[in-house]
């Protein structure tokens, strides 16, 4: 039981990773390395307003725009500088790694154990008991998914669509497909911040280290949601990539019960990632 | 109105390639204009175009549209009144989106693209009047991914999603060459029609010499970056296929080709 939880629990927090993930690689075909720093970023952000006992709800939105201005920035670099996307993320990323050292008090480590946090606060907590922090982050997730799909929904998402497909479309509507991609990046870096501010919160101390292959567990949330539901109608794209996100949990968690040491989590997320991608190959495109 | 005056352009400047296009090129595309652009591979059509549509820069000279100088405005700025249709028809529709939703976006053109519905509900009407007009039966299948039709199919609604919001210019880069016979002619009738429906001054490169003659009310023949052939009105309506075809012959043996 305690099993299930902590993969519930682990696996929507990196479903709303994954949702910011699900924006650049599947919408944007943009693979953008801004994710491993900007989920600590989330996660520094949580720490230092916390520590200084701002209430833990007014923490999502504040990791949630410093999320959005990380992903500007690489916004800003791709387009603005021409750098590659890759780069741009990499470029973010490094520069990040000293931002979040100091949003943190210049620690590596920042424990918030004893302080107030979004899962103490909620006010059923003694009615849910266990399940309180699984429910807790999943109105956080389910909320997310919502919003975004109601943007993709939008005249803006659609010009977000239609800039991953087809930029020349754009291009031709007479707007900006720069200035749509960084409107993406912005959104994405967003949600991957907020999954970071949640994780913080659920494991209750802040490490600079925390985001290290955070992108390649959103690559496989994704791109395992993306293909089980390619061939079943009506399940939306975002819902697809949560249920990804919960089955990648899963797979690494039972990796460590069958007697994998908790220091070969990054080994096993790595060589999942590898076996997901080539399963995928058999499954016939990867990418659209 | 467009007017290309003291055009210089030169590919691969400084390098081993260097090849020069276009020297001191002017042309006046006056309002109502629809001018059939003929001419072999590499006598400068395409370039010509994507020069007026900010798609490549220019060495020097100066493209007024409109009677202002265009020649600092970006791409994507230049299509608020200009709406292009290319060869591939993969280029002027989204494939992934449905065919709703690529209405929507070009009926949105010249708007803002803001938190409202991508869709708005009391237009999908309307997307299928203009729809059925085309006769291909696509306002049945406006749930359908755009990337599912044919060829000719995409780029009759390229076409359509071009003409749908108010611009001045439609550009043609050999819009119909890629498509077989039929469906080429389906296509070309539909331009024929958009264009006396939307008074659209147009400009059309075709390989095509028959819809050359056939279409439209000027006709210019392109040759190593210079209008070599211009006709209109009576003159053009009395040229034949086989006028232009000798024409065309001639250049090419020029350049040492035999026929």
């Amino acid at each position: 039981m305690q099993l299930l939880i902590s993969v519930l629990e682990q696996g929507f927090i990196y479903a709303i990773l994954a949702l910011g993930v699900y924006i650049t690689y599947k919408i944007l075909d943009f693979p953008d390395l801004t994710v491993d720093s900007s989920f600590p970023l989330g996660a520094a952000v949580c720490a230092a307003l916390i520590t200084r006992g701002v209430n833990p709800y007014l923490t999502l939105p504040v990791a949630f725009a410093a999320g959005a201005v990380a992903g500007l920035v690489t916004g800003l670099i791709h387009v603005k500088c021409h750098i590659r996307d890759l780069l741009s993320g990499i470029i973010t990323m490094t520069i990040l790694y000293s931002i979040n050292l100091h949003i943190a008090g210049g620690v590596a480590n920042v424990p918030i154990f004893s302080n107030d946090n979004i899962f103490s606060v909620f006010p059923f907590k003694d009615a849910l008991g266990i399940f309180n922090t699984t429910v807790v982050i999943l109105i956080i997730l389910i909320v997310a998914k919502l919003l975004l799909d109601g943007y993709l929904k939008t005249k803006s998402g659609y010009l977000l669509r239609a800039v991953g497909d087809n930029p020349s479309v754009v291009t031709s509507l007479a707007k900006d497909s720069g200035t749509v991609k960084i409107l993406g990046l912005t959104i994405s870096n967003g949600l991957v911040a907020l999954a970071g501010c949640v994780m913080c919160q659920q494991q209750r101390f802040f490490d600079i280290s925390m985001g290290t292959g955070t992108i390649v567990i959103g690559l496989a949330s994704v791109i395992i949601g993306i293909n089980l539901f390619r061939k079943v109608p009506f399940v939306a794209a975002t819902s697809a990539v949560i249920v990804g996100s919960v089955i990648y949990k899963a797979c690494v968690a039972i990796a460590i019960s069958k007697g994998l040491a908790p220091i070969d989590m990054k080994l096993i997320t790595g060589v999942l990632f590898l076996v997901i991608l080539i399963l995928g190959q058999f499954g016939g495109r990867l990418k659209k | 109105m467009i007017e290309l005056k003291g055009i210089y352009k030169t590919y691969g400047k400084g390098t081993v390639n260097e090849q020069e296009l276009f020297n001191d090129f002017n042309l006046t595309v006056a309002d109502n204009d629809f001018i059939s652009v003929i001419g072999s591979n590499g006598s400068g059509k395409t370039t010509m175009l994507n020069m007026i549509c900010g798609s490549i820069p220019i060495d020097r000279g100066e493209i007024v549209i409109n009677g202002s100088d265009v020649g600092k405005l970006k791409e994507f700025k230049r299509y608020r009144k200009i709406g292009r249709v290319y060869q591939d028809p993969a280029v002027g529709t989204c494939p992934s989106m449905t065919i709703l939703e690529n209405m929507s976006l070009a009926d949105n053109k010249g708007k803002l693209y803001g938190l409202t519905p991508g869709t708005p509900k009391k237009r999908i009407s309307y997307y299928k009047e203009l729809l059925s007009e085309l006769g291909l039966g696509l306002e049945n299948k406006l749930n359908v991914k755009v990337g599912l039709l044919s060829g000719g199919q995409r780029q009759a609604m390229a076409l359509l999603m071009t003409s749908m919001s108010p611009i001045d210019f439609l550009i043609l880069d050999e819009h119909t060459a890629a498509l077989d016979p039929k469906t080429a002619e389906v296509i070309m009738r539909l331009t024929d029609k958009i264009v006396r429906e939307k008074k659209l001054t147009t400009i059309m490169v075709t390989h095509n010499l028959i819809y050359a003659l056939e279409y439209g009310n000027r006709l210019i023949m392109m040759h190593e970056g210079k209008a070599i052939l211009d006709i209109s009105g009576e003159k053009k309506k009395n040229a034949a296929v086989d006028d232009l075809l000798n024409l065309f012959n001639k250049i090419s043996l020029e350049r040492g080709n035999t026929v």
